[in-house]
């Protein structure tokens, strides 16, 4: 309970006017497409320098904290996932943003996501020793079998056809094979400078769903002027708490994955919202309304994303090694300050500890409380006409993409992917299974090719990938999930017609 | 809509350090730019970050320097764009990894090498050193050669990625020791490879000195060796590889510095040289790098370039052979 002791430094005058900031900030730098809460925290640090140690870490969080929550208002108002983290909002988000729930959405995602994001830290502040072991205990092997179980999800995320999910989930991992490769010292595919280092999944992200969208908004515009405006209800912030205590079996799933895939080094958030978002349509009743705009969807996706923030930061704060890339960029903030995480910086430095953890609890309900207004406001973004939005979304995805690596090349990168994405989507293809390849492919290749390098160094790859309680349990669920998604198409297929197979 | 208006105005202006510069008729007439071929928040950033800070002062550039970050492919699109693309000016610098880059361009495959650069100032180096976990049942690199030698090709051991100071150190030392050893390269970089050590997946790791410094602070590991010439003031109790009679030199240290693209002007390139070590040397920037476990090593624009001409000819002999 130690933690309730420092609460008070949390509402200090000066702290909670950062805290403020921080969140309001994060709010808008999450909701800007390629502006991921890792480059958000990177460029906040060098204005941590003139700050107190707990000052700078109470913006740095709150920074973190909302602009993952900040990605899901770009993801369903304009399909544009703000970072990999909201790509499973846009399925749901996106579609209910169409039929004029976009209020709706934003609310649901915004109470969601404060209450697996609250979830989140308060594992973090009880059960930290024990998770801290839980986070070690995957190597190269379970990695594998991780990444290979988000490759099942890839035929299942696509509602309308498993086969054209798989394709397009192959070009996404042809796409990651791009560049050098580190572990073999091997250059794969370079044909021109701009992917040297490989396709970077924010441009590609950007490229995949923001340059569809904005060819088809200009499109639009051309045939006529009052182009079809889409509405938005009105929607009562007391009804969106009562849908999602009604959804709560999504709300559940989305947060315990969201915690456990949160603490895996390496996968962290970039998964959490797709293997949620897929569980909770396999164990729903209603698993056939995903994808048309379904709540369960949008409260999945966002309660995991969120409760992945908290636990995601236990490797880095007990054994000082940062699990995720936004945690890499926080142990600069704290290095910067002479303060080394560790088993014992709650003893030696409990106000910089636990203030930085306080606020990020109260960060999780200050985000949830300005996002519920913005969600008020989404109207005036659905009233703004097309023409004028899709070259205010091109301008964005241009300054996105280059701010990455303040390179012309992910540019190119992001206009080649979305120019390609017009066309598969014409083509009955979809973008999240290509991003998802393009995800897991690297994961998925390393570990195995490091696995293996260190299974021939010792016991045999065979032995290495198949022993272990975490490695069967990981391929068993590998197989449910497989055999699960074979079973409903078999099933579809008996109900339905010849006329419908061939129309 | 307002919202991702307001949002692109605020990440503009926090990516623009840069100050309003009139009334310098001497370079440098405007912010400088430093390139950091590595992401936002790693060491080489975050080092590059605070031995530029005080260089708004009178003393120094009398210019504020702001980072640029261009990370991919362990450093190589930085350096290629630096020797390719950058204007050699003065005004766009680069950050150095020896031995990354030069082992880089020796292996081939990237537009750059050591003569595609001019070496203004050294800041840093951090030596490699070897970790085994804290339970670990090696207590000496004795310990560690005597399991390889048991069993060839079987001792399995972490570091950041091939080319790189970890690589090198271990080329090092299988080559010092005359045994087979099995070098995992990871993926996730240093911090990976420390995982993996602390984890139990490898039985030992090459990691940076900083780094394996915070891990000993928080009781996961055992330090066993230093490669490198001498003992470093970090750990005074950790012998280096020579004296545990490994012959090994400091090849593998991570030197990090200031360098500009070849085509600069000599003026700027002897005025750079002037300042640049002397910003280094600030009180301020002295404190800072010690606080966050980062060693210095100030060295001059004519000791650098002794230093990247030995390090050329080692680095060809030991990687000829790959």
């Amino acid at each position: 309970m130690e933690f309730l002791f420092y609460m008070d430094e949390v509402f200090a005058p000066m702290n909670f006017g950062l805290l403020l900031l921080g969140t309001i900030g994060g709010l808008i730098l999450g909701a800007t497409p390629g502006l991921s809460p890792t480059m958000a925290v990177a460029l906040l640090i060098p204005f941590t320098f003139k700050l107190e140690p707990q000052q700078g870490l109470i913006l740095l969080g709150a920074a973190y904290t909302s602009t993952v929550a900040g990605g899901a208002v770009s993801a369903i108002l304009l399909k544009i996932p703000g970072a990999p983290a909201n790509i499973a909002t846009t399925l749901d988000g996106h579609a209910m943003a169409l039929k004029g729930e976009g209020a709706k959405a934003l609310q649901l995602s915004f109470i969601s996501s404060a209450i697996g994001g609250v979830f989140g830290v308060l594992l973090l502040i009880f059960l930290t020793p024990v998770l801290a072991q839980w986070a070690l205990s995957f190597g190269p092997s379970h990695l594998f079998w991780l990444a290979i179980l988000g490759v099942t999800v890839i035929g299942t995320l696509d509602s309308s056809s498993v086969v054209k999910g798989l394709l397009s989930g192959c070009i996404g991992l042809w796409l990651a094979t791009i560049g050098f490769d580190d572990i073999m010292g091997a250059q794969r595919f370079i044909f021109h400078s701009s992917v040297s280092g490989g396709i970077n999944v924010i441009p590609a992200l950007i490229g995949l769903f923001a340059i569809p969208q904005v060819i088809a908004m200009f499109a639009k515009g051309r045939q006529s002027n009052d182009a079809e405006v889409i509405v938005v209800q009105k929607h009562a912030v007391s009804e969106a708490f009562r849908e999602v205590i009604k959804r709560k079996k999504a709300l559940t799933i989305g947060t315990l994955i969201g915690s456990i895939i949160g603490l895996i080094p390496g996968v962290g958030g970039q998964i959490a919202g797709l293997v949620a978002y897929d569980q909770s349509k396999k164990f729903s009743s209603e698993s056939e309304k995903f994808g048309t705009g379904h709540s369960e969807g949008v409260i999945a996706a966002e309660a995991a994303n969120n409760a992945m923030v908290g636990p995601s930061l236990v490797p880095l704060l007990t054994l000082s090694i940062p699990g995720s890339p936004t945690a890499a960029v926080l142990l600069g903030g704290l290095l910067i300050h002479g303060i080394f995480p560790g088993p014992d910086l709650f003893i030696n430095y409990p106000k910089v500890a636990w203030t930085f953890i306080d606020s990020m609890l109260i960060g999780q309900i200050l985000m949830c409380v300005f996002g519920l207004y913005v969600a008020g406001l989404a109207a005036s973004v659905a009233r703004v006409p097309q023409s004028v939005m899709a070259a205010v979304v091109l301008g964005l995805a241009v300054f996105g993409s280059y701010s990455v690596q303040n390179t012309m090349g992910d540019v190119y990168v992001m206009g080649a992917l979305g120019l390609s994405m017009y066309f598969l989507e014409r083509f009955g293809f979809s973008a999240a299974p290509l991003v998802l390849g393009l995800i897991l492919g690297p994961i998925a290749e390393a570990n195995f090719i490091q696995g293996s390098m260190i299974a021939n160094a010792t016991v045999g790859t065979g032995t290495y990938f198949f022993t272990g309680w975490l490695n069967w349990l990981l391929i068993v669920i590998v197989v449910a999930s497989v055999g699960y998604s074979v079973w409903m198409e078999v099933r579809n297929r008996r109900y339905t017609s010849k006329e419908e197979i061939l129309s | 809509m307002k919202k991702f208006i307001a949002g692109a105005a605020i990440a503009l202006v926090a990516m623009t350090t840069s100050a309003a510069a009139e009334g310098h008729g001497d370079f440098p007439e405007r912010p400088v730019m430093l390139m950091v071929s590595y992401g936002a928040g790693g060491a080489t950033d975050f080092q590059a970050r605070i031995v530029t800070m005080t260089a708004g002062n009178d003393d120094a550039l009398g210019m504020p320097v702001a980072i640029i970050n261009k990370p991919g492919a362990g450093g190589r699109v930085g350096w290629n764009w630096l020797a390719t693309q950058a204007d050699a000016d003065g005004y766009t610098l680069g950050a150095y990894n020896v031995p990354h880059f030069i082992a880089q361009s020796i292996k081939g495959g990237v537009e750059y090498s050591t003569d595609s650069f001019e070496p203004i100032a050294n800041w840093g180096a951090d030596p490699a050193v070897f970790v085994v976990g804290a339970d670990s049942d090696f207590n000496s690199m004795a310990d560690v050669i005597a399991y390889a030698t048991a069993n060839p090709g079987g001792l399995t051991f972490s570091g950041a990625g091939l080319f790189v100071g970890h690589h090198i150190a271990a080329l090092q030392l299988e080559k010092a020791a005359g045994v087979k050893l099995a070098y995992i390269p990871n993926k996730s970089g240093g911090s990976g490879a420390m995982r993996a050590v602390i984890a139990g997946e490898v039985l030992g790791g090459v990691n940076n000195l900083s780094d394996a410094f915070r891990a000993r602070e928080a009781g996961t590991v055992k330090i066993l060796g230093v490669f490198d010439t001498a003992r470093n003031s970090f750990m005074e109790d950790v012998p280096t590889m020579a004296e545990q009679g490994y012959d090994i030199d400091n090849a593998s240290v991570n030197f990090r510095g200031v360098m500009v693209p070849k085509g600069t002007p000599q003026s700027v390139i002897d005025h750079l040289a002037a300042t640049v070590p002397a910003m280094f040397e600030n009180s301020r920037v002295a404190s800072r790098m010690k606080a966050g476990g980062s060693p210095m090593n100030i060295m001059n624009r004519d000791e650098v370039l002794e230093m990247w001409a030995a390090r050329q000819i080692t680095l060809e002999a030991l990687l000829s052979g790959l």
